[in-house]
């Protein structure tokens, strides 16, 4: 069975449709691309997904619970962890505070303290910052901050908003190696990004997002090697 | 040299009463974006409960304290749950203003039907022998030196529960980023009661101090101190605590000196004219953060 399952979610934003009934899912494991241009929906869906927008029709389903109508802040201790576009990082609070923030609905601090460390060993330059205030770090430190304080409530799924936004192709390589690492481990995955090459590129699955309607869907590396994504998303 | 130490002291304790109210009000400016003009209304309630607890019924004193503070703490919530809850998310902020205004008036009008529009005299919370310190030949009244400590501890307490426990850090987290904040699991509408349960206890324990040192008690006792707890937030820098603390002692420095050296009449006057020229000076207040505009 799928870990997330979305069934035929509509989203309005006022009296403009922004998501007019797509479905599909995730599997345990797996690593999804969602890609699209702008505008497509593609933020839309993850938001509907946490909570953070209302959805007007439709099901989300994850691990066997309904959750179409959860509230975005019990949606994290379901074990699902969102990291927003444009990273949204606490930017008066330092690293550590920030990193902590993450662990908010977790009890144990030894167990905290044992995540905490296993984010360190993926972003040492977080440890090296910890005592810093998040709003001085470079983007491409915040968005690592941002993903280490997902990390941070152990979730078993990960939804990332368009991590390489804004970021320098360096950047942009190590957290996508990043994203590989932590998908390796055995963490689900699903990844919007505009950079389809990039998302297709690590995804194992994926689909294709227009205005608001899913227009192809199939394993990243046929999406890759199809002639109109080439064209539409590749830019070749 | 006598007189002027005493006026200090009255001066710092008149503006430790409008720390106390300012902390309330830039609270709640700092996680629920919003101006709650009924705060300052808030603490006539508060001392109200007290008077009807301690003078009307005759119970202990700290009995009569207890009530304020909880009862304060209950209406905030009420407040906030009926009349602000439903516009957040409305988009307008000034309709939430608007609202605020409406609440005030609400609250200094069922005031005015229970107690009727006379005066009471507030019973002080210190006993009566004790209503004076004299060290020396200077002297000063007791209220004032307790008001300054209250005021000390409370700003302690609330920083320490701020920087040190998991609601404090969500707090923060809001004020900072709501939709973040909820992604973290942090309730965002338990996080806005919860700042507004504080704030008016604070409110609570001002009213109290407030009318110890001044026993007039009567539907429109918290209409100026809120007010100038309002300028003093802004003084400080508004959504700032070490700026309420910093502008409400300013505060009432400023008016007890400018009352006793200059003219008691021109007073408010003085006060606002420094507020105007340290907006004209620093727009963001003492210790207000830089806004930055979003392109």
């Amino acid at each position: 069975m799928a870990m997330l399952t979305v069934k035929d979610l509509k989203v309005n934003y006022g009296v403009i449709p922004a998501l007019k009934g797509i479905s599909f899912e995730v599997g345990e494991g797996e690593v999804i691309a969602l890609i699209g241009a702008n505008g497509a929906g593609k933020t839309t869906t993850l938001h509907a997904i946490t909570g953070l927008v209302p959805v007007a029709s439709g099901k989300i389903e994850f691990m066997g619970n309904d959750i179409t109508k959860t509230p975005a802040h019990t949606i994290v201790g379901m074990g699902m962890a969102h990291v927003p576009e444009g990273r949204r990082v606490f930017p008066e609070m330092t690293v550590y505070q920030n990193l902590m923030l993450g662990a908010y609905t977790r009890k144990d601090p030894s167990e905290k303290e044992r995540t905490l460390e296993e984010v360190y060993t993926h972003f040492p330059r977080l440890r090296e910052r910890a005592k810093q205030i998040a709003g001085t770090l470079s983007g491409g430190e915040q968005q690592m901050l941002a993903m280490g304080r997902a990390l941070m409530s152990k979730p078993s799924i990960l939804l990332m908003d368009e991590p390489s936004m804004g970021l320098s192709p360096i950047f942009v390589a190590e957290i996508f190696s990043i994203i590989e690492k932590v998908a390796a481990e055995g963490k689900t995955v699903l990844l919007v990004e505009q950079n389809a090459k990039k998302a297709l590129s690590i995804a194992t699955r994926a689909y294709v997002l227009e205005t608001g309607d899913i227009t192809m869907e199939g394993p990243a590396k046929d999406l890759l090697n199809n002639d109109s994504i080439r064209k539409a998303y590749l830019g070749e | 040299m006598v007189s002027f130490f005493s006026n200090l002291i009255n001066g710092l304790s008149l503006g430790s009463i409008y720390a106390i109210i300012a902390i309330g009000y830039t609270m709640v400016y700092g996680i629920a974006k919003m101006l709650n003009f009924a705060h300052g209304d808030i603490i006539m309630i508060g001392a109200y409960i007290a008077f009807s607890v301690i003078t009307s019924l005759g119970l202990p004193t700290g009995l009569g304290i207890l009530a304020a503070i909880l009862g304060c703490m209950v209406l905030g919530i009420c407040i906030e749950k009926i009349a602000y809850r439903p516009l957040r998310g409305a988009g307008s902020s000034l309709a939430v203003l608007i609202t605020a205004i409406g609440v005030s008036y609400f609250l200094q009008n069922t005031a005015l039907l229970i107690f009727g529009s006379n005066p009471k005299m507030f019973t002080p919370i210190i006993p009566f022998k004790y209503m004076t310190v004299k060290i020396g030949e200077f002297s000063f009244q007791t209220i004032s030196a307790i008001s300054i400590v209250v005021g000390i501890i409370l700003v302690i307490l609330l920083q320490t529960f701020i920087n040190r426990t998991k609601w404090g850090q969500g707090m923060l987290a809001c004020a900072q980023d709501r939709g973040a904040a909820s992604l973290m699991g942090i309730s965002v509408n338990g996080t806005i009661s919860l700042t507004f349960a504080i704030g008016s206890a604070m409110a609570g324990i001002a009213g109290v101090l407030l009318c110890s040192a001044y026993p007039t008690l009567s539907p429109y006792t918290g209409a100026m101190p809120g007010i100038k707890a309002f300028v003093a937030a802004v003084f400080g820098g508004i959504g700032s605590i070490p700026g309420a603390m910093v502008g409400g002692l300013l505060l009432g420095v400023i008016e007890i000196l400018s009352k006793s050296y200059i003219s008691s009449q021109l007073s408010d006057a003085i006060v606002f004219a420094v507020l105007i020229v340290v907006l004209l000076v620093k727009p963001t207040g003492l210790m207000g953060k830089k806004i930055q505009e979003k392109v």
